[in-house]
């Protein structure tokens, strides 16, 4: 019997067992210990593991995710909760300069195998501020990595490599799949006794031979969507490839299910300025030209900060009639 | 303008402890490593002139007191952090001049292989964890270098460093909060030398009469004001602030009134329009670590003139020396331009082999 859990709970496995296999990896955040959580992610973690293993910061992420990546030097391995992935911006210097850049200009002297993770999504009617969706904005910036699971199975594998990873990770969730359940085997049904999810290896999550729709986070949700009723009401099998790390990024598997659809939609919550999609098709372009039957499509958030008015924000994000009706268009 | 006067009161600390313990030799040590900062900078602003060295160069001549009175009295589980104007510290932890020196000259065998420059050389072996470039940046990091000696159980602390200018950014308060509330053994030194670029500390801080470091009393922080021109009284000042570290796991706000004799970097043309010559002329006179610590040893009989001489011209041939080197070096390869951006890349590992890494051409 395959066990269900939620994408939440699956996080959380995957944070318990990397605290059990090294002394040195920590949980830094604010609320994450005694208040369990603002999304319960790390709820019981602090009862369980102490004062020393789970610890509440202050609301200073610049200063929390600043010791995260001082304490890495030294080879703490800090995983750091942003309540918000918004929240990301007031320590912006800290991840973009101390993070990505301290290897580089030691020479390579110096790595930073931090974490940090946190939701990253709009959709649930928090106004602007609350709703960033910065995955494109860090993987802009080598030396970062950039990981962005879509299900609990992906949740649990992809937290572990990122702790254990010795580059600076910073892993996107969503409060929308939080509460969503998944089939995640428990360890003692694996080979290798844990779950791993290994970063730039992206999965195909419905297989098709008409399209591909490339995605990752919960536009892969969306894209599943889309697909059952391009077959079910349009005969044209989708196929969903869930990226799942924009940086690294699996390339190849790109280019073969293209090769094999000859046709693409990039879907995701991303702004479409320079968005994840803008890469991705350009890439195409350049190495599966050939093989394209109709141009490559991207459907994005709109290009507005989110919209508090709950119905409007709902239009705001690629939604699967979207892109069936887009899918139209070019099969 | 002028704002910035030379302080009055040199108490002479040469009967702390900390200084009683130190010999002849050893004090004439402390002299070399000055006089060797000094000379290595002089050689290198030579160099920046002949336009051999790019970008910024901000030197520390008449800091060198700081690094070196600070970082004498550390320990294998002591670590240092701080800003860009790094040399001093840099040949402090004992780094040497060749690949400091090659490093400006952005040659493949620097410290940082050409890849940091002036501003960010690193030497973890050492303890020395940078060189950074982005003003007060490197105060959160300080007291993550505290965090993870106090995680291992280490007795040990870290040094960092910032300027006057430093003093106001965000970080820098966040810092000093979760150092004071996670009580961090982290000492914060403060290298007060009057100005963050062309603006004086009137002009750029609102504090108290008893200086910068009293802004310590918000973050329920122990705090000093030293004088920076007397290494005897770096040291006595910084030791308590380390012992506190030690024994206590508490950190520590200092403030060493000290003054650069040069401008902010060798691009600054105004350094001598926001201050008087007067007032420069007056550091230089008065309160010149190097010259002061001379006359001290002349004082005590340790040093004469000719050991003085010899230090000098000791410190500048290797100085020249150094320069040599990095002249004759080689540019570092173009193939490295990807190298040292992730680790996981660099060690050819599973992680490292997964996936497109790189979006260039
Ligand atoms: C965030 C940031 N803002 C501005 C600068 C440009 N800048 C470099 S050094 C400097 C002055 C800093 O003065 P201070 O902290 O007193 O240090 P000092 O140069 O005197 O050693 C400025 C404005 C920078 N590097 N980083
Ligand atoms: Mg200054």
């Amino acid at each position: 019997m395959p066990r269900e859990i939620t994408y939440r709970e699956a996080l959380r496995e995957g944070l318990d067992e990397e605290l059990a296999r090294d002394e040195n990896v920590v949980i830094i955040g604010e609320e994450v210990a005694e208040y369990n959580g603002a999304y319960k992610v790390t709820e019981g973690l602090w009862k369980k593991w102490g004062d020393k293993r789970i610890i509440d910061a202050p609301i200073s992420e610049a200063g929390f995710i600043g010791i995260g990546i001082g304490a890495s030097m030294l080879g703490v391995r800090p995983v750091m909760e942003l309540m918000f992935y918004s929240f990301a911006y007031v320590a912006f210097d800290q991840m973009m300069n101390n993070a990505a850049t301290c290897r580089y200009m030691s020479g390579g002297l110096i790595n930073v195998p931090i974490v940090v993770r946190g939701p990253a999504n709009g959709g649930t009617n928090v106004g602007a501020t609350h709703s960033h969706t910065p995955e494109n904005i860090f993987a802009n910036m080598p030396g970062l990595k950039v990981v962005t699971p879509s299900d609990a199975h992906d949740a649990k594998g992809l937290i572990k490599s990122a702790i254990r990873d010795n580059d600076p990770v910073y892993f996107m969730e969503s409060t929308v799949l939080y509460g969503l359940t998944g089939s995640v085997p428990s360890n003692d049904e694996l080979e290798e006794g844990e779950l791993i999810v290994p970063i730039g290896k992206a999965k195909v999550k419905r297989e098709g031979a008409d399209l591909t729709l490339i995605a990752h986070g919960r536009a892969v949700v969306t894209c599943l969507a889309a697909a059952e009723t391009l077959a079910d009401k349009h005969n044209i099998h989708a196929e969903v490839l869930d990226l799942r790390s924009i940086r690294p990024l699996d390339e190849e598997a790109i280019m073969a299910s293209v090769r094999k659809t000859h046709r693409a939609i990039c879907v995701e919550e991303n702004k479409p300025f320079c968005g994840v999609g803008a890469q991705i098709s350009s890439m195409i372009m350049e190495q599966a030209f050939d093989d394209l039957d109709a141009p490559v499509l991207r459907i994005t958030s709109a290009d507005a900060p989110a919209f508090y008015s709950p119905p409007i924000e709902k239009l705001q994000l690629p939604d699967p009639d979207e892109i069936v009706a887009r899918a139209l268009t070019i099969c | 303008m002028a704002s910035k006067s030379v302080p009055q009161s040199l108490v002479p600390f040469a009967d702390a402890p900390i200084n009683q313990s130190l010999t002849a030799a050893d004090k004439i040590d402390l002299l070399r490593q000055m006089v060797r900062i000094r000379r290595f900078e002089q050689v290198s602003l030579k160099h920046y002139h002949l336009g051999s060295i790019g970008g910024f160069l901000h030197l520390y001549i008449g800091q060198e007191s700081v690094a070196v009175g600070s970082i004498s009295l550390l320990g294998e589980n002591d670590h240092i952090i701080t800003a860009y104007r790094d040399h001093g510290h840099a040949l402090s932890v004992g780094m040497n001049m060749n690949e400091c020196m090659a490093e400006l000259f952005g040659k493949a065998t620097g410290c940082s292989k050409g890849k940091g420059g002036s501003m960010h050389y690193f030497a973890p072996d050492k303890n020395y964890w940078g060189g950074h470039g982005i003003v007060a940046g490197q105060t959160p990091l300080g007291a993550g270098l505290a965090f993870a000696i106090k995680y291992k159980g280490l007795k040990g602390c870290c040094l960092c460093y910032l300027g006057d200018g430093a003093v106001n950014q965000g970080a820098f308060h966040e810092a000093l909060n979760l150092a004071s509330l996670w009580s961090l053994p982290v000492v914060y030194i403060i290298e007060n030398n009057g100005y963050s670029m062309g603006t004086s500390q009137a002009r750029s801080s609102a504090f108290p009469k008893e200086g910068l470091a009293a802004r310590a009393e918000g973050y329920n922080m122990d705090w000093d004001v030293i004088d920076g021109v007397s290494l005897y009284e770096i040291r006595a000042g910084v030791q308590k602030a380390v012992e506190r570290a030690h024994e206590q796991c508490r950190p520590t706000l200092l403030e060493i009134d000290t003054y650069r004799h040069k401008g902010h970097s060798v691009a600054d043309a105004n350094a001598e329009k926001y201050r008087t010559k007067e007032e420069i002329q007056e550091y230089m006179n008065k309160h010149d670590p190097i010259e002061f610590w001379k006359s001290t040893l002349i004082d005590e009989g340790v040093l004469s003139e000719d050991d003085y001489k010899a230090i000098h011209k000791e410190a500048g041939a290797e100085a020249d020396a150094a320069a040599e080197f990095a002249i004759k070096s080689p540019f570092p390869d173009e193939s490295e331009i990807f190298d040292d951006v992730y680790w996981e890349v660099d060690n050819n590992t599973e992680a490292g082999r997964s996936g497109r890494h790189f979006f260039h051409g």
